[in-house]
C-alpha cells in the first residue's frame, strides 16, 4: 500500500478549490456571464429610470440589485460540472472531510463575487454614477463588497447543495436566494447609500455590524448542516 | 487492515426510493478476496447495492458492513479502502486525464501519487493522451480512466459496475492486472454477461425487483439459472 | 404492516372545544369589555386578532424550525411531520397576519400597504421565504431526501426570522408613533386581559388546526396501508409526487 492517509480539510479544501478554479480558467463561463449580466442590467437601468446618472439611495439600489441578481447566476452554476458525469460523487467516495467541499465551492463563489463586485462597481462609476467617491469611500465600499460577498457566498453554497437534488434547480435557487438576502442587501443598500452621494459620508457601524452578523449566522448555519445536504 | 473480517456482510439490507424498495431484504456474506458477481435485469437493484456498499447511498433499514464497518456508522473509516467503478466516469471533461487522476488523488490523501498515476494511466494506454481533456475522449476512453480513477488509492474492494462496457477486447485485456481476479482483491461485480460473469465468481447474487432470487456459489450455479432472471 | 393502532388524534376534540370556548370569550371579552381606544376608535379591536395570529406565526416557525433540528438528529418521521405542520399552518395565519395588519393599516393611516411599520414588513419578507417551503419539498421526490432537505430549510429559515427582524428594524425610520406595542406590555389592565385571553385562543387554535392536520394525514395513510394489505402489494398505484411528509407507520 501507498502511505494514504485521509487529507485534512486544509489540503481536500485545496484540492477543490484548485478543481473548481482550473475548471473555470478553462471555460469561463460563469465570470463573463456574470458580467456581461452586469453591464447590460446597467444600461437597462439608464432607460428604465431615463436617467444619465444616479446617486444616494437610487444609486445603492441600483449597484446592489445587480449584483445580487448577477449573484444569482454564479449559485446557479455552482455545483453544475459536478453533475455532469457524477464529480460529486467522485467527492463523496473520497475519505475527505464534507466541510472541505462546503468550504472549497463558498470560496469559489467568493472569488466569483469580489470579481464581478469589483468589475460592476467600476463599470457603475463609469456609466451611471453621479458623484465621483474619495479614495477613502472606494475603500469603505471594497469593504462592503467584501462582507456583503462572503455572505452571499456561504448562503447561495448552501442554496446550491439544496437545488443541486432538486428538480427544478434553477427555480428554487432563485425563489430561495433572494428572500433570504434581504436582510443582507438592506444592510448593504444602507451602507452604500452615503458613499454614492454628492458631498459624501461615511460608513455607519451598525451596517457593518449587521453584515458581520448575517456572515456569521449563516457562515455557522452553512458548517452545521452542509454535512445533511451531500450526504444521502 | 485486518484479515479475519468478511469483506462484505449484508443482513436485510433494505433500500427505498420512496415507496418502492430498490433492495428489498437481502443478506449475504462475501470472504476477503473473493468475487461476487451480481445479475439481474435492469431495475432489479444491481446498481443500488453497489452503491449501498460505496457509501453512496445509505440504508433504509438492515444493516451493511464493508471489512468489518459499519456502513451506516462508520462509513468514512472505509471509504479509502472501496474503489467504486459506477455508470458515469466521475470525472470532469473540462480536465485533462492527469489532473482528475491528481485531484482524486488528493482526495484520497495518497503520498506519491505521481508514479501512480503514470502507472495506471500507462496499464490502460492513456499515457499518450492524459494531457488532453477528457472531454474529447471517447466512450471506452472513459470507461478506462474510470477504472483508473477507482483502482488509483489501491483499495482492498472493488465495486464495479458493468466495468467491461464500452471496452474491446484489446481494452478489456489492459484493464484486467487493475480489476480482474489476479489483483486478489475483495471484488463486488454487476455483470449482464452470463457465462463471463460466472466464469470469474465465487459466489453469485441474482436479484429480481431488489429481492434476492439466487444466492449460491458459483460452482452450483449454471448459466440457465442466470439466463433464467432476465426472463 | 398495518397497525391496529389508536387513532393519532385522540385529544382533538378537548382541543376543539378549549378553543372554540376561549375564541368566544376573548371576542367577546375585545368587543365588550376593552375599551374603544382614544386615537384610533373601534378599528382598533382588530389588534385583538392580528397581534395574536403574528405572535402564533413566529412560534409555529420557529417551532418547525426546533423540529426540523430534532428531525436531523433523529431521522425520525414524526419530527418531519410535525416540522411540515407548523410551517404549513404559520403560513397560513401569517396570511391572516399580512391581510389584518393590512386593514388595520387602512383604519388606521388610510392606506393598505406602510412601509413604516417594520414589523408588518418583516412579517411580508418572512412570509416570502415561507412560501418556498412547499414549491422545495415538491421539487424533491425522495421522501427522506425532502424531509431532510425540509428540516435544513426549516432551521435556516427559524434561524433568518430574527436577523431579518433586526435588519428591517434598523432601516425603518420609524414616524408612527406606536401607540401599541406587539408584546402588550404598555396596555392598560382590561385590554390586556381581552389581548392575553384573544392570545392564548389563537394558540389553541392554532395547535387545534396542526393536531387536526396531522391526524387527518395518519389516518390517510394507516387508511392506504389497509388498502394496500387487502389487495396485496403489486395493486397499489404508485404514491403520487407530493409536498406532504411521508408517514412511517411502525
Amino acid at each position: 500500500m501507498s502511505a494514504a492517509r485521509p487529507p485534512s480539510v486544509l489540503s481536500a479544501t485545496r484540492a477543490v478549490l484548485y478543481k473548481e478554479l482550473t475548471l473555470e480558467r478553462r471555460a469561463p463561463q460563469t465570470l463573463t456571464a456574470m458580467a456581461l449580466f452586469c453591464a447590460s442590467a446597467f444600461v437597462i437601468f439608464h432607460f428604465a429610470l431615463g436617467r444619465n446618472e444616479v446617486e444616494g439611495a437610487l444609486a445603492a439600489g441600483v449597484l446592489w440589485v445587480t449584483l445580487a441578481l448577477a449573484a444569482l447566476l454564479g449559485i446557479g452554476r455552482s455545483f453544475v460540472a459536478d453533475r455532469e458525469e457524477g464529480g460529486l460523487d467522485g467527492f463523496l467516495l473520497a475519505p475527505a472531510p464534507r466541510t472541505a467541499l462546503l468550504v472549497a465551492k463558498a470560496t469559489t463563489l467568493l472569488i466569483f463575487l469580489l470579481i464581478i463586485g469589483f468589475f460592476a462597481s467600476v463599470i457603475f462609476s463609469v456609466l451611471l454614477l453621479g458623484p465621483t467617491p474619495n479614495a477613502s469611500q472606494w475603500a469603505s465600499l471594497a469593504l462592503l463588497i467584501v462582507l456583503a460577498d462572503l455572505g452571499i457566498a456561504l448562503v447561495g453554497t448552501l442554496i446550491a447543495g439544496i437545488a443541486i437534488q432538486t428538480r427544478a434547480r434553477d427555480l428554487i435557487t432563485s425563489i430561495l436566494a433572494l428572500p433570504l438576502l434581504i436582510p443582507l442587501l438592506i444592510a448593504v443598500t444602507k451602507a452604500s447609500e452615503p458613499l454614492l452621494t454628492v458631498g459624501g459620508g461615511t460608513l455607519a457601524w451598525r451596517w457593518l455590524a449587521l453584515l458581520g452578523l448575517y456572515d456569521l449566522i449563516f457562515g455557522l448555519l452553512a458548517y452545521a448542516l452542509f454535512d445533511y445536504l451531500v450526504e444521502d | 487492515m485486518a484479515s479475519t473480517e468478511p469483506a462484505v456482510v449484508c443482513s436485510g439490507l433494505v433500500r427505498r426510493y420512496g415507496e418502492r424498495r430498490a433492495l428489498d431484504g437481502i443478506d449475504l456474506t462475501l470472504e476477503q478476496g473473493q468475487t461476487l458477481v451480481v445479475f439481474g435485469p435492469n431495475g432489479a437493484g444491481k446498481t443500488t447495492l453497489l452503491r449501498v456498499l460505496s457509501t453512496l447511498l445509505r440504508p433504509s433499514e438492515g444493516n451493511a458492513s464493508l471489512l468489518g464497518s459499519d456502513l451506516r456508522k462508520e462509513g468514512w473509516k472505509v471509504r479509502s479502502q472501496i474503489g467504486f467503478l459506477g455508470h458515469q466516469s466521475l470525472c470532469y471533461g473540462d480536465l485533462t486525464a492527469r489532473e482528475n487522476l491528481r485531484y482524486h488523488a488528493r482526495l484520497h490523501g495518497i503520498g506519491g501519487a505521481a508514479a501512480r498515476i503514470e502507472a495506471v494511466l500507462e496499464q490502460t494506454q492513456l499515457s499518450d493522451r492524459g494531457d488532453e481533456r477528457v472531454f474529447g475522449y471517447s466512450r471506452g476512453m472513459l470507461q478506462r480512466l474510470a477504472i483508473c480513477r477507482a483502482v488509483l488509492h489501491e483499495p482492498q474492494v472493488l465495486l464495479l459496475d458493468e466495468p467491461r462496457s464500452n471496452l474491446d477486447p484489446a481494452a478489456i485485456e489492459q484493464v484486467e492486472p487493475l480489476i480482474g481476479a489476479a489483483v486478489g482483491r475483495t471484488r463486488v461485480i454487476a455483470s449482464h454477461d452470463p457465462a463471463g460473469g460466472l466464469a470469474e465468481a465465487n459466489l453469485v447474487l441474482g436479484l429480481r425487483n431488489g429481492a434476492a432470487t439466487l444466492l449460491a456459489p458459483a460452482e452450483q450455479v449454471s448459466t440457465e439459472q442466470i439466463a433464467e432472471l432476465y426472463r | 404492516m398495518p397497525t391496529t393502532k389508536s387513532l393519532y388524534g385522540r385529544r382533538l376534540p378537548g382541543y376543539a372545544i378549549a378553543t372554540a370556548i376561549v375564541l368566544t370569550a376573548s371576542i367577546g371579552l375585545a368587543f365588550f369589555y376593552a375599551p374603544i381606544e382614544a386615537d384610533q376608535g373601534f378599528s382598533q379591536k382588530i389588534f385583538y386578532i392580528h397581534v395574536p395570529l403574528a405572535i402564533v406565526t413566529l412560534g409555529g416557525f420557529i417551532f418547525g424550525g426546533i423540529f426540523g433540528i430534532q428531525y436531523l438528529r433523529s431521522g425520525d418521521t414524526r419530527h418531519d411531520l410535525r416540522s411540515y405542520t407548523a410551517i404549513h399552518q404559520g403560513l397560513i395565519f401569517c396570511i391572516g397576519a399580512l391581510i389584518t395588519g393590512s386593514i388595520w393599516g387602512k383604519a388606521a393611516w388610510g392606506q393598505w400597504w406602510v412601509w413604516d411599520e417594520p414589523t408588518l414588513v418583516s412579517f411580508l419578507i418572512v412570509f416570502l421565504l415561507y412560501c418556498t417551503y412547499q414549491p422545495l419539498r415538491f421539487s424533491i421526490e425522495d421522501p427522506e431526501r425532502q424531509a431532510r432537505y425540509a428540516a435544513v430549510f426549516a432551521v435556516v429559515a427559524g434561524a433568518f426570522v430574527p436577523i431579518n427582524f433586526i435588519a428591517v428594524r434598523l432601516a425603518s425610520p420609524l414616524i408612527h408613533p406606536r401607540v401599541l406595542s406587539s408584546s402588550g406590555d404598555s396596555l392598560p389592565g382590561d385590554m390586556r386581559i381581552a389581548f392575553y385571553s384573544a392570545l392564548v385562543g389563537v394558540t389553541l387554535l392554532f395547535i387545534t388546526i396542526c393536531k387536526y392536520e396531522m391526524s387527518s394525514k395518519h389516518s390517510r395513510a394507516q387508511l392506504a396501508a389497509l388498502r394496500r394489505s387487502l389487495g396485496g402489494d403489486g395493486d397499489e398505484p404508485a404514491a403520487a409526487r407530493s409536498a406532504a411528509p411521508r408517514i412511517a407507520l411502525k
